[in-house]
């Protein structure tokens, strides 16, 4: 059975028309990127998932459950860090982790949830005495204090130091070990190469494309090569790289000059995100 | 489902006490006023009865209203509009259960208070005992049942934080006033003596002001009772439309 299966997947907003028949199917064990701009509609579709937000169409099930039913139990199974994070700012560390800890059936280890997110040093602090970064940790601990099969992460990573981050990708990166479900979306391409088995690319209200990162990078074929000529950049985008690099070094050592700070790259996940997005 | 409920119970009890200015509001002022009215006018005889007696069941009365009514309301928009209510939401506690759990603790805040009070209503004012307590307990009990259905129902007419202390200062303020929970309204202006006579506090007041004299039992006050539910129920089918989880400020 697949942990997330969703099938003409519609929401609108009065007459804002967010989502306009998305389909997704999540296996179970499989780390899920659903990546897009600025209100393509990521929170909308993970919210829905969530149990937080009505359908207004389409088949949705959640570990085998209609979120938009779901109940305590379906809520013992997954783990969720929502968008924006909230805490009882007076409470310790400790506290808020065994407040959320007793909701659940199976708590995992407080101190070891800590210290997985790099908290473990804050443990008897005030929660609003956390910078953001640390508080979205602390989101990070609460939503895998109960031990979930399914993890939503709606941006987890945003605000986070670059130690946290790659702290943040080994956490998940073990949980996918423990053979966890997760769906997360990000801003940050390069997170979600390094985390996500299959990634979607959300779009005026559909998926515009989908599938494992590597299949994504193969649909762009063009290398880029990049050199500085009278200290301007010069990039040259082509589906030939070989040749065209002969080509120009040729011409250059015929001129005998340097092509200074020449660099050969492989389009990245973001060069193909820019190229999916851009022509709005 | 129990052991969820005395979790929840537990986490808001340190929630409370943890926030001291609410707590001051709600558990400490009635305490203090009591204090300072009960040295000015305790000795005085209001309504036929003691100055200090009045005023004892009148602060009861009023930190019920502040603890169950504008605490309860105050705190549950603080926490929709921070998301925290939307966290705990997205947990296994069934909504119903949480509630429970929040204003459970609220009454354990006014069981504390009206004790405090009682004492020392007694031993520093001369104030009476209750003269039928199973009575008094009830009819506290339904009157914090009441103002906490009203608690929630005020959520749903208020949009942000912000909002919150002004909208509900606003209203239980001068209903404490005007249902004469500090000062006697016997020759009160005949319309503001009309808007008193609608209001729940005027018939808590009603009820606890009669617990004090002799002989006097919950089996008297019908209609104090009637008219109490009748604000509890509205308060509790608006709130059951109306309560929200998720922040309502865009
Ligand atoms: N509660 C709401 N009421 C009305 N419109 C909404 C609501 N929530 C979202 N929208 C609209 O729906 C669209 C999608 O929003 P959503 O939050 O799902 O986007 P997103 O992909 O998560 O964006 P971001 O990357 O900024 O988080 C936006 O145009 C937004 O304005
Ligand atoms: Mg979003």
């Amino acid at each position: 059975m697949s942990a997330v299966e969703v099938s003409g997947l519609r929401k609108s907003y009065g007459s804002d028309d967010v989502l306009h028949g998305i389909d997704l199917v999540i296996p179970e064990g499989e780390v899920f990127a659903l990546l897009g701009p600025n209100g393509a509609g990521k929170t909308t579709t993970i919210e829905i998932l969530e149990g937080y937000r009505e359908r207004d169409d389409g088949d949705v099930a959640v570990l085998g459950v209609d979120p938009a039913k779901g109940d305590a139990s379906f809520r013992a199974r997954i783990g969720i860090v929502l968008q924006s994070s909230a805490v009882y700012p007076r409470l310790r560390v400790d506290q808020m982790m065994r407040l959320f800890a007793g909701y659940y059936p199976n708590p995992r280890d407080i101190n070891e949830l800590l210290e997985l997110v790099g908290l473990a040093d804050r443990i008897r602090d005030r929660v609003r005495t956390l910078s953001g970064g640390q508080k979205r940790r602390l989101d990070l601990a609460l939503a895998l204090v109960g031990d979930p099969e399914l993890i939503f992460l709606d941006e987890p990573t945003t605000g986070f130091d670059p130690e946290a981050r790659r702290r943040a990708w080994t956490t998940i990166s073990d949980l996918r070990q423990l053979g966890k479900t997760i769906l997360l979306t990000t801003h940050y391409l390069d997170e979600a190469h390094h985390l996500a088995d299959r990634i979607a690319i959300l779009r005026k209200g559909k998926i515009a494309a989908e599938g494992t990162p590597a299949e994504l990078l193969s649909e762009t074929e063009l290398t880029e090569i990049r050199y500085r000529r009278d200290g301007e950049i010069v990039v040259v985008q082509t589906r030939t790289p070989t040749a065209t690099l002969n080509e120009l070094t040729s011409e250059a050592i015929a001129q005998g000059v340097e092509l200074e700070g020449l660099e050969v790259r492989r389009p990245s996940l973001e060069d193909f995100y820019l190229n999916l997005v851009e022509d709005d | 489902m129990p052991r969820l409920f005395f979790h929840e119970l537990r986490s808001q009890q340190l929630l409370f006490w943890r926030n001291y200015e609410a707590a001051f509001f709600t558990f400490a002022l009635p305490i203090i006023f009591l204090v300072l009215l009960g040295a000015v006018y305790g000795d005085s005889e209001i309504d036929g009865i003691s100055g200090s007696t009045f005023l004892l069941a009148g602060m009861i009365g009023y930190a019920v209203a502040s603890s169950a009514f504008a605490g309860l309301g105050i705190t549950l928009v603080i926490r929709r509009e921070s998301g925290v209510l939307k966290r705990v939401r997205g947990a296994p506690i069934p909504p119903a259960v949480h509630l429970s759990g929040v204003i459970a603790s609220t009454l354990i805040v006014v069981a504390i208070s009206v004790v405090v009070q009682v004492l020392i209503g007694h031993f520093a004012f001369d104030a009476d005992w209750p003269s039928s307590p199973i009575s008094f307990v009830v009819e506290l009990l339904i009157g914090a049942a009441v103002f906490a259905a009203l608690g929630l129902a005020i959520t749903g007419l208020i949009k942000s934080q912000e909002g919150s202390s002004a909208v509900v200062n606003a209203i239980y303020l001068p209903m404490a006033f005007l249902s004469g929970a500090f000062f006697s309204t016997s020759s009160m202006p005949a319309f503001l003596e009309a808007i008193a006579n609608v209001l729940p506090l005027t018939y808590l007041l009603r009820m606890l002001r009669g617990s004090f004299v002799e002989g006097d039992t919950i089996a008297d006050h019908g209609t104090n009772i009637a008219v109490l539910l009748a604000w509890g129920v509205a308060g509790l089918i608006f709130a059951l439309r109306r309560f929200r989880w998720e922040p309502q400020e865009a």
